[in-house]
């Protein structure tokens, strides 16, 4: 019989063996389910960043719900921000499968050390800005999530099969908002091109860094936590927005956008990577502020949580009949 | 490092329609069992998608561990006159 | 010669709209704010559900007014003297004390009212009246049930919450008083007497502020005006955010 440290080490090649397999055979993953740690960690820092990008995301629209011009456009935005919220409950509720909890995370992100999506901290300065969020973050965002409903890990693809669904009027009701600005007064037109001409660049960003520098990519495609690349991804978003730009009679801030019939895909100019990377680290034009909100709203929420908790320790929760 | 004002998980289950069983859709934290109910039904049923909710902390579920799924689930397998297609009726015969 | 004697019931209907359509702006300013990620849901879903009875009540009366006022118009371009809702619900939202103790005392006013309001002879009055109680009751569950949670909870939370109590229970009068557009709707069938409703509430009260170990307060002074348009600084401010935009921009459609 071999020594303790060697039965360990094939033990967990078995198990190694059994969770690639797995993946191979496209079977989903589950909390109980072996995995190894480094698919762990890579989940929960996906899975809670995009959380927190829910979350962070409500910020930039939810400035505009008491200002909605009619009751229409102000319930379909309480709406989708509400959703937020939802969606955001559903994805660290897939984390906390893993084993992190939601209060661990959420202080990661108030102590600035965890990511959310960087286009929140860009500034919603006028209406038709709620309109563009809708069209193109939301057009990226459900590029980038349709894949994930096909994810090796279970709890994931589950949460993420549900904001799909759930998520396919945020888009609509963005281009909805920018088709009656687009053709409505002359105010209006330039307030729908001018948000078009800020969020652009930001939205084709939010695929993340170039393939050649993506540092997960290829580890997360062998994991089935990706399953495109980002280049791939932002392709796609760019061939389905930019017709859709057209349709509304407004123009994509990018002199060297050109169509290549031989390639069957829109050419764009070069990105900015100096600017990716410097609102990722910390110096967007918002990313204080919307930190500091949420920190807020945690703190000056406390004195209610601890409330709850007391409240329910008085009374015994566990026996109370609701 | 437990801090007094964190709120127990709570895991969700909802029957999407009457006669249908109840399936779990995810979780929630809340303070106390009304609380979670009420939670579960904000965060998990905005669309209509339920006529009735159960809530169960998170603590109190217990689940089968796949190392032991072969021995839990396997013997279940090859038992194939439980079904009635494994047997033969004769020609001719109703009711059966 | 102008008719001058328009119809009581457009004031009147305009009054439920207004509670519902100011006490849900208020509410919105949450999402995104709020204690706990589960508390931006429930709140954006109650706001939802005000929203959406102010919807069906300010669409009445303009059909009611006959004079081409629609949801919007009623919303967005009005000034504050025009609005007709209860001083409670244009109260700052503060902390989260405050707004449970306001939603708490206006849902339970509004579920009680709405019960009346199922009945009358004015067949919408009655139909939307039956479709938003049900809502409100959720709403006097939840309110009611934070403000046993906090009353009853830590010291500072009942110390939060009472404060709240003292400063809002000056407007919890109002929503009881009888005028003459109430009056005219209680002889036409169409409304009931709200001072009616005074017992009942404060029934209910009682026992959810014994629950609470909440102190009701002995100041018996209590405001009034918003039902005839004279309202407290704050809406003012509250109508300046919610009306700029389409106020600014007059002649667009959005």
């Amino acid at each position: 019989m071999s020594d303790g440290i060697e039965g360990d080490a094939s033990v967990s090649d078995e198990r190694e063996r059994a969770f690639n397999e797995r993946l191979d055979r496209s079977l989903k993953i589950e909390p109980t389910n072996w995995m190894p740690d480094a698919y762990r960690k890579t989940l929960v820092r996906q899975i809670s960043q995009h959380a927190h990008s829910e979350i962070v995301g409500m910020l930039p629209e939810g400035n505009w719900i008491t200002r909605a011009p009619s009751l229409q456009r102000k319930l379909i935005l309480l709406a989708k921000v509400q959703d937020e919220a939802g969606h955001g409950l559903y994805l660290y509720s897939a984390a906390e499968t893993l084993g992190t909890p939601r209060d661990e995370m959420v202080a990661a992100l108030h102590a600035g050390k965890a990511k959310y999506s960087s286009i929140f901290n860009y500034p919603t300065l006028q209406w038709a800005d709620v309109g563009a969020i809708g069209w193109l973050v939301d057009g990226a965002a459900i590029i980038n999530q349709i894949p994930i409903t096909r994810c090796s890990y279970g709890p994931y693809a589950r949460a993420m099969v549900r904001i799909c669904k759930e998520e396919s009027f945020h888009q609509r009701q963005g281009f909805d908002i920018m088709w009656t600005l687009a053709h409505g007064t002359p105010e209006q037109h330039a307030m729908a091109q001018d948000a078009l001409d800020r969020w652009w660049w930001p939205a084709v960003m939010m695929f993340g860094p170039p393939d050649t520098d993506s540092t997960h990519n290829e580890q997360s495609l062998r994991w089935k936590i990706k399953l495109f690349t980002n280049d791939e991804l932002r392709q796609k978003f760019i061939d389905q927005t930019v017709p859709q730009a057209e349709q509304l009679g407004l123009v994509i801030p990018d002199p060297h956008l050109r169509w290549n019939a031989e390639k069957e895909h829109y050419e764009i100019g070069s990105i900015d990577w100096d600017e990716f990377y410097r609102v990722i680290r910390g110096d967007g034009p918002c990313n204080k502020d919307r930190l500091q909100t949420r920190i807020e709203a945690w703190e000056e929420g406390a004195w209610v949580r601890e409330a709850a908790a007391e409240y329910a320790r008085k009374r015994g929760a566990q026996s109370a009949s609701p | 490092m437990k801090k007094k004002h964190e709120w127990p998980q709570w895991e969700v289950f909802v029957r999407s329609e009457a006669g249908l069983a109840h399936k779990h859709v995810g979780s929630l934290h809340a303070a106390d069992a009304r609380m979670a109910l009420e939670n579960a039904r904000d965060v998990y049923t905005r669309r209509n998608e339920g006529v009735s909710i159960w809530v169960v902390k998170s603590d109190d579920v217990y689940a089968t561990d796949p190392s032991e799924s072969e021995e839990f689930f396997d013997p279940s397998e090859g038992k194939s006159y439980r079904y009635p297609t494994y047997y033969h009726v004769p020609e001719g015969v109703k009711h059966l | 010669m102008i008719a001058t004697a328009r119809d009581p019931r457009v004031e009147y209907v305009m009054r439920l709209g207004d509670n519902a359509l100011v006490l849900a702006q208020r509410l919105c300013a949450w999402i995104a704010h709020a204690p706990v990620m589960e508390e931006d849901v429930a709140l954006a879903n109650v706001s939802l559900d005000l929203f959406g009875q102010a919807r069906l009540w300010l669409g009445y009366a303009g059909e009611l007014e006959g004079a081409g006022r629609d949801e919007d118009h009623f919303a967005f371009h009005r000034a504050a003297s025009g609005f007709r809702n209860v001083l409670l619900v244009e109260r700052p939202n503060g902390d989260f004390a405050a707004t449970t103790v306001r939603g708490y005392f206006f849902d339970l006013w509004s579920y009680l009212a709405l019960g009346e309001l199922a009945r009358s002879r004015d067949e919408r009055i009655a139909a939307i009246a039956g479709k938003t109680r049900k809502e409100t009751a959720y709403h006097l569950r939840r309110s009611e049930d934070w403000l046993i949670r906090l009353g009853d909870g830590t010291p500072e939370s009942h110390a939060r919450t009472q404060h709240a109590v003292n400063d809002l229970w000056r407007y919890t009068g109002e929503p009881f008083l009888r005028d003459e557009i109430d009056a005219a709707m209680l002889d036409a069938g169409v409304g009931f007497d709200p001072a009616t409703l005074l017992d009942p509430w404060n029934e209910r009260v009682r026992s959810a502020f014994s629950a609470a170990t909440l102190a009701i307060p002995s100041d018996p002074w209590m405001q009034r005006g918003g039902k005839s348009g004279l309202h407290t600084e704050q809406l003012s401010y509250l109508l300046a955010e919610m009306q700029a935009l389409p106020r600014s921009m007059p002649e667009a459609a959005w």
